[in-house]
């Protein structure tokens, strides 16, 4: 993908003006996935087609014969976007195209029904950009639990909340050894945006891990969709980081929150999806935080 | 150049000569043969494709997909379990409207685990829009899918087509194989609707009823243009290579009584069982199915049929009788024979002619009648 020109962004003014999501999708109010869309789209430019799987986005991109973005999308069934990104990155390949090959999934169509197609192309080394924007439940049929959705959450398929925690999808992509893997927010978008303008500029497969917070599944006010996020990666709940060619560095708004972590029940207290969390439950989620915060600072220090 | 084949690699010749861009193949008994001898003339520089080898059958067709739209001509091939494992993808492949071309090598679908000839693998993609042509020598496996490109991409089609042969009876039999130059038959492959980052478009977006269905009705009309299409591809290939084909390959049924319907090696094994036939006097003629979509039109008036089913739809009867049932109205001697490679021999089938009994159906060598 060398026709991405790299360049430093440092604050937000140096993102481009161009949109390639338009306004008034059939998002919800304060759906934080399209805004990451929004940043995603102008950090790839025009030259890139999105492969999408049933999904938010599949939604949010509106009714034919219309469409909310400026890029082709290719919509393809729940568990193939990441086989279909394959093919068409071959393809390009073939004719000499450097067309950036993005596949935006949601955690469903990445973490469960669609982990096999992700795990043969990464295996295959496909030249794409996976990304998985993970709102933590099957967000466009109602909210039902998935693999992603956190311990204790209540979803309509969980309603005395999940009993089982998220599946670790990072450390399944790690696994595979891609040459860029990298985790963002949603609350985050200078980072998210430095981080597929980097992804974009390797070849290879690229793995982008977006926590994207979600006003009607998680049952808070829209207007906190960014203090949702933010509180996430303060409490240590989620941490950003990017492992370029498998050496980790953790980014910088996660750095000062991993020394001091703020409260987890800043987080959990002002969703609705964990309400009534019994305190056993509690002790569970924050020492899942702790452990994952000292494996990835002690990665980062090189003590294994 | 004459040589040597087995039907499997016939179909790799053809694949080679066809050039695609993208081959994306996963391996499974009887079609491994394909995907392997593929891999070689990709390995060995013989041919300039990018080959993915994907981890499942449903990744296989997604990455056709993919590719397809991305802009380039695309092949893979399968089998049973895994052209079931496909089906998802085998609807979106022709909803989107892609030209993928496909050998399946007919077999049967467990359980039990059985990886000998049946035609109830293709016959459960009957719905999805794809065109499909069956096969009865290893030659035909070579021209029909050499045809299968140019049929399916050709503007007045744009539909998908399943080349489909039987397990072992032809993916692993040995026959002479006359390969051609191809010259300009299968011309550079042009997609009005790949994709065009400067015409960014969505595809296959949530769609309304009345555009859904007027989708379907588009899928309708090409598969009927296709009937148009595929007899002036044949015509072609004719004239330049010199075999001819048609929907149906008829023999001896000018003046016959009695005409065989099959499909696949047990048409051709009906030849044979029609020489002896004609030697006790029996004015007996066979006609092999070569399409079953588009199911083409029979001149099957005033005769009597002997249908053979390589295949059952559990609850209803054989799938090919009852569509020649509905297509003439004529009531077929139902002979449901060879699931899972049971044998059939040309005797068998001569056996069917001597003993049929009009509109009634029989499963050879299970129930009583033959």
């Amino acid at each position: 993908m060398t026709n991405i020109t790299m360049r430093s962004v440092t604050n937000l003014s140096a993102i481009p003006k161009e949109e390639y999501l338009y306004k008034c999708t059939s998002a919800c109010a304060g759906c934080s996935s399209s805004l990451c869309l929004r940043y995603v789209l102008k950090a790839a430019g025009p030259d890139s087609v999105l492969v999408v799987p049933a999904c938010c986005t599949s939604v949010i991109q509106g009714i034919y014969p219309g469409t909310a973005m400026n890029v082709p999308v290719y919509n393809v069934a729940f568990a193939a976007s990441a086989a279909c990104a394959s093919g068409m990155s071959e393809a390009f390949a073939a004719m000499g195209r450097e067309t950036n090959v993005i596949v935006y999934a949601g955690d469903g169509g990445t973490v469960d029904i669609g982990i096999q197609a992700l795990s043969g192309a990464f295996e295959r080394g496909t030249n794409f950009l996976y990304i998985c924007y993970d709102n933590e439940a099957y967000g466009n049929t109602g909210m039902q639990r998935s693999g992603a959705t956190p311990l204790g959450a209540r979803t309509t398929t969980t309603p005395g909340g999940k009993p089982t925690t998220k599946k670790d999808l990072d450390r399944i992509v790690e696994a595979h050894n891609p040459p860029y893997m990298a985790t963002a927010c949603s609350a985050y978008p200078l980072d998210l945006y430095k981080k597929v303008k980097k992804a974009l500029s390797i070849e290879g497969p690229k793995f982008i891990h977006i926590l994207a917070p979600c006003p009607p599944g998680w049952r808070y006010p829209t207007e906190k969709t960014v203090e949702m996020g933010k509180l996430a990666v303060k409490t240590g709940t989620w941490i950003l980081y990017e492992r370029e060619f498998g050496k980790l560095s953790i980014s910088g708004p996660s750095k000062a929150a991993m020394k001091k972590p703020a409260p987890l029940e800043d987080y959990i207290k002002g969703q609705g999806r964990f309400k009534n969390l019994s305190p056993d439950i509690i002790d569970l989620m924050r020492q899942q935080v702790q452990q994952n915060i000292q494996r990835l600072a002690r990665e980062e220090a090189g003590v294994c | 150049m004459l040589t040597i084949a087995t039907g499997n690699k016939a179909v790799a010749a053809a694949v080679k000569a066809a050039k695609p861009g993208v081959i994306a193949a996963y391996p499974i008994t009887p079609q491994t043969e394909i995907v392997e001898q593929i891999a070689e003339y990709v390995a060995g520089g013989d041919l300039e494709s990018r080959y993915i080898p994907v981890e499942s059958e449903h990744s296989a067709m997604a990455a056709c997909i993919g590719a397809s739209v991305g802009g380039v001509r695309t092949f893979t091939a399968t089998s049973s379990h895994g052209l079931l494992y496909m089906h998802e993808m085998i609807h979106w492949a022709a909803g989107a409207r892609l030209p993928i071309v496909m050998a399946n090598v007919n077999r049967a679908l467990g359980p039990g685990w059985n990886t000998w000839a049946e035609h109830t693998d293709a016959f459960s993609q009957r719905d999805t829009g794809w065109l499909q042509v069956f096969v009865g020598t290893v030659q035909e496996a070579y021209d029909a899918t050499l045809m299968a490109f140019r049929i399916a991409e050709d503007e007045r089609v744009l539909l998908p087509m399943m080349v489909n042969l039987d397990g072992f009876a032809l993916s692993h039999i040995t026959q002479s194989l006359d390969t051609v130059e191809l010259g300009d038959f299968v011309p550079p492959y042009h997609l009005p609707h790949a994709i065009d980052t400067a015409n960014p478009l969505g595809y296959g977006p949530m769609t309304g009823p009345d555009d859904h269905f007027r989708f379907r009705w588009d899928i309708e009309r090409s598969m009927r243009d296709a009937r148009g299409v595929i007899a002036e591809v044949e015509r072609e290939f004719a004239e330049r290579f010199g075999r001819s084909y048609g929907p149906t390959e008829d023999y001896r049924c000018e003046d016959a009584d009695v005409v065989v319907v099959a499909m696949g090696t047990l048409g051709k094994e009906a030849e044979v069982a029609i020489d002896r036939l004609r030697d006790e006097g029996i004015k007996a003629g066979s006609m092999r199915l070569r399409w079953f979509r588009p199911f083409p039109d029979l001149d099957l008036a005033g005769r009597e049929v002997v249908v053979i089913d390589r295949d059952y739809s559990f609850g209803f009867g054989g799938v090919v009788a009852h569509s020649i049932k509905s297509k003439t109205g004529i009531e077929p001697y139902s002979v449901i024979a060879g699931l899972g490679g049971q044998e059939v021999t040309y005797n068998d089938i001569a056996d069917f002619v001597r003993n049929r009994r009009p509109g009634t159906e029989t499963w050879f060598g299970v129930s009583d009648h033959v």
